[in-house]
């Protein structure tokens, strides 16, 4: 039996597409309440593994349970207790903001489905927008209707594959902020996302290629577990710089950032050398590497730069 | 999860119900297509051509024959010559440059005097009935003319038998539809047409513009979906079937024998068939093109095969089989049947059932073939 305090608990999970592997043996588990990560390249695996532990995919390999029920067996109860935001906007455009809550209401068959309703839009600050058609709305609040819409029957787990892409930085703080307080209350989520500053706010981050976790943990566990160095250089011409640098060797990567030159590379004295060769007339110090500088170095591990 | 909920089915209704109601033009659609077919085939196919080419044998001159021949020509239909000989009137009927030859008997006029009611024969072209349809129905009132202005039969023992009798002989098609049977098949075909392409575009709609994944993460049965998408449809389909027969009824003059609220009642069985169809080609194909591309495939075999364009017995064992199959060749039956010969429920019904079990193999097909998961 699964420890009940694992929402998620799967193993060896595989997909196949065609002769394409797409999840090739993934093993995870999330513990109640934690708001987990997922980050990885477009095609890692992420929405496949997403739609498998709901019940929309049925794994190839592998198995597991997700809220302690079998997820090749039970799929049905499982969609029942999962809310499930997709990537895209799923809900119907020709329908109302209560229209649309309405139908979730009724298809999952909620006691009192009216006030259910009601009482959601209140707490999600729909209230406003009940009549206005779902295809209206901008894309920050077609994203809080649809977690709205997922959230509406209570689940213990709520999986949100790209909640906020391309939607506006206050919109996706206060996406955030929902997610959390939902957390809070005892509900378990995953939530796949390209946003770094989104990934610091897990509480794990489980980055995936090429269909398995390649590293996972808290932000701090996963920049310390890398253990890239990252220098800043300030002066002029900073692109001149940016180029040159970019060449040498030991330098996995060379941005600028406004006027800083911000380098990354796993090798210290080959870095020591790219600044003292290709760095010359620029002023560097050391700096503690982001999320993002591990990030494409994972990235550029799984596909070197050409 | 129970595996059917009246309740979650309500959701569904309600939700389909709304999005027909949002997309006013496709209602509008819904009524001007149905309308605008009936008008353009009905018309088309329902002209009453006049001036017919028809050619007069004569197999001796005869003076009542002009009297036959000037009532032809009155009646407006027929633009009457007379022919030379046999061969000519073979090779105009059979390249289609008269549509009628006239036999006039030899001794027309003696056997008229005695009372023997001769008999003219006249050759048809059958190939295109509708064409002839009016013209040999219109001889029978002519008969009846020309008894008064023939002169009286002398002999009292005949005067109730005619003068003459005009005798038809149809060539090349010897079942010929007439115009009354073409109207009620064209309720059904384009009653058919128009209730086949509204579910067929159902789900493939939903996977096309994303919902279906959410839909499917919720807990919904295949069978609450189909229902839900195929009964507000049901209702358009009526209102189509009003429209029809308003415009068949008052436009096109079609009589009404029988029960409409039998005929409604029947009609319905017959739109689900084709709702349930084309929800059936919803599930299976991959996008909406694909399925339209089905349902268009299927439009012209139900057309064809169905009696409507070509009579059913005329046609070989494996079309009649295959016509057997098919909704629309049991719809026309009965609209025929309901319209056309005041039939009842008894009548019908050896026709209602087919109709029932097509719909019935297709649902399953339909509930077999959706897919609860992504795969």
């Amino acid at each position: 039996m699964t420890p009940p305090d694992y929402v998620i608990d799967v193993r060896d999970l595989r997909k196949d597409f065609g002769t394409r592997r797409v999840v090739d043996g993934l093993t995870l588990r999330v513990p109640k309440g934690e708001v987990c990560g997922f980050l990885g390249a477009n095609g890692s695996g992420k929405t496949t593994t997403i739609r498998m532990l709901c019940g929309l995919l049925a794994p190839d390999g592998g198995s597991g349970t997700c809220l302690g029920l079998d997820i090749l067996r039970d799929a049905p109860l499982i969609r029942r207790q999962v809310g499930y935001m997709t990537q895209r906007f799923s809900l119907y455009e020709d329908l109302t903001v209560s229209e649309n809550l309405d139908l979730v209401a009724g298809l999952y068959e909620l006691p009192d489905a009216p006030a259910a309703v009601a009482d959601i839009m209140d707490r999600m600050g729909l209230r406003d927008r009940a009549g206005q058609l779902a295809g209206q709305l901008s894309g920050g609040w077609k994203q809080r209707l649809a977690l709205t819409a997922c959230v509406l029957h209570r689940p213990h787990l709520l999986l949100l594959d790209e909640p906020t892409a391309g939607v506006d930085v206050k919109a996706r703080r206060a996406f955030w902020d929902l997610i959390h307080d939902l957390a809070g209350g005892g509900l378990t989520v995953l939530v796949s996302t390209h946003y770094m500053d989104e990934a610091e706010r897990c509480a794990r981050i489980v980055y995936l290629a090429g269909g398995r976790i390649v590293i996972q943990g808290s932000a701090a566990e996963v920049v310390g577990r890398v253990g890239l160095v990252t220098f800043e250089g300030t002066g002029v011409p900073i692109e001149d710089a940016a180029r040159r640098i970019r060449a040498a060797p030991g330098v996995e990567a060379a941005t600028v950032l406004g006027r800083v030159l911000h380098i990354a590379g796993m090798d210290r004295a080959l870095l020591d050398a790219a600044m003292a060769g290709y760095g010359a007339g620029l002023t560097w110090r050391e700096v503690d590497p982001r999320l993002e500088d591990v990030f494409i170095h994972l990235l550029d591990e799984e596909e070197p730069p050409r | 999860m129970t595996a059917f909920s009246l309740r979650r089915l309500r959701a569904l209704l309600r939700k389909e119900w709304l999005q027909v109601k949002r997309d006013p033009m496709t209602l509008r659609l819904i009524v001007a297509l149905p309308v605008m077919q009936l008008l353009i085939f009905g018309y088309a196919i329902n002209s009453n051509p006049h001036d017919l080419p028809t050619g007069v044998l004569m197999a001796q001159p005869s003076t009542y024959e002009r009297t036959v021949v000037a009532a032809l020509r009155n009646s407006g239909y027929y633009r009457v010559r007379t022919l030379s000989s046999e061969r000519e009137a073979e090779e105009g009927i059979a390249q289609g440059k008269l549509l009628f030859v006239v036999n006039v008997p030899p001794g027309f006029d003696r056997r008229v005097d005695r009372g023997e009611s001769p008999a003219i024969l006249i050759d048809t072209d059958g190939t295109d009935p509708t064409a002839i349809g009016y013209a040999t129905a219109a001889l029978g009132g002519l008969t009846d003319v020309l008894a008064r202005d023939l002169p009286p039969v002398r002999r009292a023992a005949t005067a109730t038998t005619a003068p003459f009798r005009f005798v038809v002989h149809t060539r090349y098609n010897p079942e010929q539809l007439t115009v009354l049977n073409v109207v009620p098949g064209l309720i059904c075909v384009v009653l058919m047409m128009s209730t086949l392409m509204l579910t067929t575009l159902a789900i493939t709609r939903e996977r096309e513009r994303g919902t279906m994944e959410n839909l499917l993460a919720m807990p919904v049965r295949p069978i609450e979906v189909m229902l839900a998408k195929i009964a507000p449809y049901v209702g358009i389909g009526y209102l189509q079937v009003l429209i029809i027969l308003l415009v068949a009824v008052g436009l096109l003059h079609l009589p009404i024998h029988g029960s409409i609220v039998l005929l409604f009642a029947v009609l319905g069985l017959f739109i689900a068939s084709n709702l349930a169809l084309g929800i059936t080609y919803s599930t299976l194909a991959a996008n909406q093109m694909q399925a339209q591309q089905m349902a268009q495939f299927t439009m012209l075999p139900f057309m064809l095969l169905s009696g409507f364009v070509f009579p059913f017995q005329g046609m070989p064992r494996w079309a009649r089989v295959v016509g057997e199959i098919m909704p629309t060749t049991h719809a026309m039956r009965i609209v025929r049947g309901v319209l056309l010969k005041g039939n009842g429920l008894a009548e019908i019904l050896p026709e209602l059932w087919p109709i029932a079990l097509f719909t019935g193999c297709t649902v399953v097909i339909a509930v077999r073939f959706y897919r609860e998961t992504l795969d």
